[in-house]
């Protein structure tokens, strides 16, 4: 499937050496045993050292987790059918366009606007896009003023039910760390440049409120429906990692 | 605990370095884990697995850069799995269940867990918008979702979220979820935090739990 993707081509053997045990030290269990090893002792786990923040991924990694569904499935504890669902959900029916239709509905109507920044999940509830990491929405506007940027420090949390799963730009070593001290160098190194005049506030989802971005609306959008809309509405505007540009057709954008 | 994961203001990472038309899963496998982290969740009832974020956590610094995410997750669900003797080693190997191993039996879930979400109770709040706040010089040892770089800081409530069991963990993992407080959503200023480095109408919004602040 995916399999070609960006790590093939770097290659798995840049370097001689196998880290045999890379994970000998983590985790405790409740009981104060070690037990991190069980993946270890792999003498083809080689490292794979890229350029950028792509980190490692040992090259037997997917026999070991094809190995662990096996023992799992075999056991009767997971059914593969569930496991495929979850996969086709997030792969194919989950995603930023559900968080594109909420932003097109509060643009086109001011008092679904008024209640989803009153209330966000209630709002985005209406909609049908609450669910697991998006129990609890927190939908903070852009204006003229003030522009929200949203992140996660501590780990990777994120809006599911409205954006899907997390782009590996959002999981990453740099957003997370960066964007909470210097989210203006950040939003340039995404082509956003905030006026010095402009606000910029960052929120960092440290508890189980997710956040979501209503994006500001684009000049020159007034003829265009609902559904046009939220065709403009894009992932990373809803992140606050750019604004949404006005369709070629509609003249300049901001 | 003060790990590598609680990285907001950290230097030397280099730029955010972005893919254009990046599939949700990269590799099948990641697709997998994923889901068997999902699906193996029931699994952990009454067994007192260590907290999801605990473990991730817990994967020494320079392992942890590392690794990518999903393979934290591989990490975390293995760690787990086998922590409680739901699987073995040497089916971990092979890839065959052993035969002779015990039935694996679904347990009841904890009592006295509150779950991780917003909360139907009535509790205090000892804090409303507008009050000024100091987040505590707190250090656990586990998990917490007070991140660093606010310690010792003070900001201004802007939003009481309502009710939620803190999610903190001991030193050992265990997460009980019992003690149900107000969150807030606070606000400190990019000078506050991070001195001359910020702009100076910047701010960071920070979601923190009661017991992480106290009144200035």
């Amino acid at each position: 499937m995916k399999d070609d993707g960006h790590d093939r081509g770097h290659g798995h053997d840049h370097h001689g050496h196998a880290h045999a045990d890379h994970h000998a030290h983590a985790g405790h269990d409740a009981h104060g045993h070690a037990h991190a090893g069980h993946d270890h002792a792999d003498p083809h786990a080689a490292h794979d050292h890229h350029p950028h923040d792509h980190q490692h991924v040992p090259a037997d990694i997917a026999l070991r987790v094809k190995a662990l569904e096996s023992v799992l499935v075999e056991k009767g504890m997971v059914d593969p059918a569930e496991l495929d669902d979850i996969v086709d959900t997030f792969e194919n029916r989950i995603g930023p366009r559900n968080g594109a239709r909420v932003v097109a509905r509060a643009w086109v109507d001011p008092e679904y606007r008024g209640r989803l920044l009153a209330d966000g999940s209630a709002a985005i509830g209406e909609l049908g896009y609450l669910g697991g990491q998006g129990e609890h929405m927190k939908v903070v506007a852009n204006t003229a003023k003030v522009h929200n940027v949203i992140v996660c420090t501590l780990c990777s949390c994120y809006p599911w039910p409205t954006l899907g799963l997390p782009p590996s730009w959002y999981k990453s070593a740099a957003y997370r760390a960066r964007t909470v001290i210097e989210p203006r160098e950040v939003l340039r190194e995404f082509g956003l440049d905030v006026p010095e005049e402009v606000e910029v506030r960052v929120w960092d989802s440290t508890a189980e409120i997710r956040y979501l971005v209503l994006p500001e609306r684009p000049a020159g959008t007034e003829g265009l429906t609902e559904g046009e809309l939220a065709e403009l509405v894009t992932r990373d505007a809803m992140i606050g990692v750019a604004r949404v540009a006005a369709p070629e057709t509609a003249g300049a954008g901001p | 605990m003060n790990g590598i994961h609680d990285m907001g203001g950290m230097d030397g990472f280099g730029p955010v370095a972005r893919e254009e038309g990046e599939p949700v899963f990269h590799h099948r496998w990641e697709g997998r884990v994923y889901a068997l982290t999902r699906a193996v969740k029931r699994w952990g009832f009454g067994r007192g697995w260590p907290g999801f974020r605990f473990v991730l956590e817990s994967i020494p610094p320079a392992d942890y850069l590392r690794m990518s995410y999903y393979e934290r997750w591989l990490h975390m669900m293995v760690s787990r799995l086998a922590g409680s003797g739901l699987v073995s080693d040497r089916e971990l190997e092979t890839g065959r269940a052993d035969p002779d191993a015990p039935e694996p039996e679904l347990l009841p879930p904890d009592a006295g867990s509150l779950g991780f979400g917003l909360l139907n109770v009535e509790v205090p709040a000892r804090f409303r918008p507008n009050d000024r706040v100091r987040a505590r010089n707190l250090h656990a040892f586990g998990h917490t979702r007070q991140p660093r770089y606010v310690r010792g800081r003070v900001g201004t409530v802007v939003e009481d979220y309502g009710v939620y069991a803190l999610q903190d963990s001991d030193g050992a993992g265990a997460q009980p979820c019992d003690r149900p407080q107000h969150v807030y959503s606070v606000r400190f200023e990019g000078r506050e935090l991070w001195g001359e480095r910020a702009a100076a109408r910047d701010a960071v919004y920070v979601d923190l739990w009661e017991e992480y602040l106290e009144a200035v």
